[in-house]
């Protein structure tokens, strides 16, 4: 079902509000080599939404673009724009990206303290999300002296504490053991839940995916296209735990992962050394 | 763990504070024993004896404070231009295009052999002594400076544009404390090579300094004044390298160990 694509679906059958993101016909070459191919997708307001596929779809590349750090090679992409005051995204990066030089409290309030908020703000929302995301006695440390945990707790309260329209995150807890990985998963839900911002999750987890999104978008194998999206109808807010028990949880994990499956199988079929 | 006593008796830094004084002891018999020519190597306790004469009379702390004066300020005249200079460089393309060829042309040239041309410009004054300081300084702290923006994860550049960084707010989060460990390591390069070239640069024209004092006693056979110099020169060396590495430690908090 490649390009197909997706408006609110209003329970009361009223107009759908205008797409939060909008994608039309997204290509990304690098060089000569097709990364990402004719992208059409819509993403309403206050979506959580999860691009899931294999290693070199073209995931990161997607989200750099929504992050306006790539431009597409043909296509438009547009994005509401903000309400007055918000910067229009903020990204949660793959891997370390705390300033090893900045304490917590530096990196968590960085982006307001580029757009020259006023300090007693910075102050209050930076001290808000930290406590949310239990650093906030961590606050004169450097990330060298936290674990990986920490840090992208810390990497997760800078996005939000910069109040941003939209936040994208690009695999942000794929370096994170099962237990970290699981506290945090409550943990973004919550404060997700405060504010319901339109969020872009890439993963490679399929158990992410459905544990955080309302809408799971399927990428095929480089080059990436949509292959599928799929709603998921879990109720909110989620328990994280509780949830992965229920059988709606399995099922959804169960057609995802199939679906996802074709594409693993055709992207390890065309690696060096393979017998296909 | 009773390895670990006898360990640290003969822990690194008691064998480091040892060997120069063992050293000294070793050379004071010889001098006493006549075993060594007192005339070339005259004994530590005659040097030191000398060193309080001088730094009584007051001919000592005038050397020093002018080729202090001169080190410091060469290094000021040398040090911020190779920090802008560097930081551009590794930020920006077209500088790096620009200064990358004159910089590796010119870096090899020996820099005390540009004492004749600095003179030719400068004239004899102070300015020539600052000019030798800030050409030995500029270098390994505008390649160093360079080297450390360049290594730089790009993922923080990401983070400074993802964020909303103004181009003077990338150099002042983003560049200058990501470079700053090699800078550091630039800026201790550097003024090692600042007192190298000062107490070069003292020896031609001019009329104080440490580096005039050690060819004024060569010229008058006065090996004892000849030994102060040489002594104090390695003091600021040392005081100088101690204190970069507590100003490192105060200013780099970051950097582990």
């Amino acid at each position: 079902m490649a390009g197909q694509t997706t408006t609110a679906e209003l329970p009361d059958g009223g107009q759908a509000p205008a797409p939060k993101i909008s994608l039309r016909d997204v290509t990304k070459r690098h060089d000569t080599q097709l990364a990402l191919d004719r992208i059409t997708l819509d993403i309403p307001a206050s979506t959580f939404f999860v691009v899931v596929g294999p290693s070199g779809c073209g995931k990161t590349t997607l989200l750099r673009m929504l992050a306006g750090l790539d431009a597409p090679s043909e296509g438009q992409i547009a994005i509401a724009n903000p309400e007055a005051g918000h910067p229009q995204n903020s990204m949660v990066f793959q891997g370390d990206s705390l300033f090893p030089w900045m304490t917590v409290w530096d990196n968590a309030a960085y982006g307001l303290t580029m757009r020259n908020v006023p300090k007693a703000r910075i102050d209050e929302v930076v001290g808000h999300y930290l406590n949310k995301t239990g650093m906030y006695g961590a606050r004169t440390l450097y990330p060298h002296q936290l674990s990986g945990g920490m840090r992208q707790r810390v990497s997760i309260a800078r996005a939000f504490a910069n109040d941003p329209d939209i936040l994208l995150m690009d695999e942000p807890f794929s370096a994170l053991d099962e237990q970290n990985k699981t506290l945090l998963h409550e943990e973004l839900l919550r404060i997700w839940e405060e504010t319901r911002k339109t969020v872009v999750f890439i993963t490679h987890s399929v158990d992410e995916a459905v544990t955080l999104g309302d809408r799971i978008m399927v990428m095929t194998a480089g080059p990436g296209r949509i292959k599928t999206i799929v709603p998921v109808d879990l109720p909110r807010p989620r328990n994280v735990v509780e949830l992965r028990h229920t059988p709606a949880y399995g099922e959804l994990v169960y057609d995802i992962w199939a679906q996802l499956r074709e594409e693993v199988d055709r992207a390890r079929s065309r690696e060096p050394g393979s017998k296909a | 763990m009773s390895a670990a006593r006898p360990r640290s008796l003969w822990s690194d830094r008691t064998i480091s504070i040892l060997s120069p004084l063992v050293l000294l002891g070793l050379w004071e018999i010889c001098a006493r024993t006549g075993i060594v020519d007192v005339r070339f190597f005259p004994a530590p306790s005659n040097i030191i004896g000398h060193l309080f004469e001088l730094a009584s009379s007051g001919a000592l702390w005038r050397h020093v404070g002018a080729s202090l004066y001169r080190l410091a300020t060469g290094f000021v005249v040398g040090c911020v231009p190779a920090i802008v200079i560097g930081l551009a460089i590794g930020l920006y393309r077209p500088v790096r295009a620009a200064f990358d060829p004159l910089i590796s042309a010119t870096y090899p040239i020996p820099k005390s052999s540009l004492l004749p041309l600095i003179l030719l410009i400068f004239g004899l004054g102070e300015s020539s002594k600052i000019a030798m300081v800030a050409i030995g300084v500029f270098y390994p702290v505008v390649i160093n400076t360079a080297a450390g923006v360049r290594q730089i994860a790009p993922i923080f550049l990401d983070v400074g544009r993802n964020f909303g960084a103004s181009r003077f707010n990338m150099f002042r989060t983003v560049a200058l404390p990501g470079a700053l460990p090699l800078i550091m390591t630039g800026i201790k390069l550097g003024a090692g090579m600042g007192l190298v070239l000062i107490a070069i640069a003292e020896m031609v024209g001019a009329k104080q300094g440490l580096g005039y004092m050690i060819w004024n006693a060569w010229e008058l056979f006065d090996v004892q004044t000849m030994y102060v110099g040489l002594f104090v020169i390695a003091i600021i060396g040392f005081v100088m390298n101690a204190g970069f590495d507590a100003l490192e430690r105060a200013i780099v908090p970051w950097r582990k160990g």
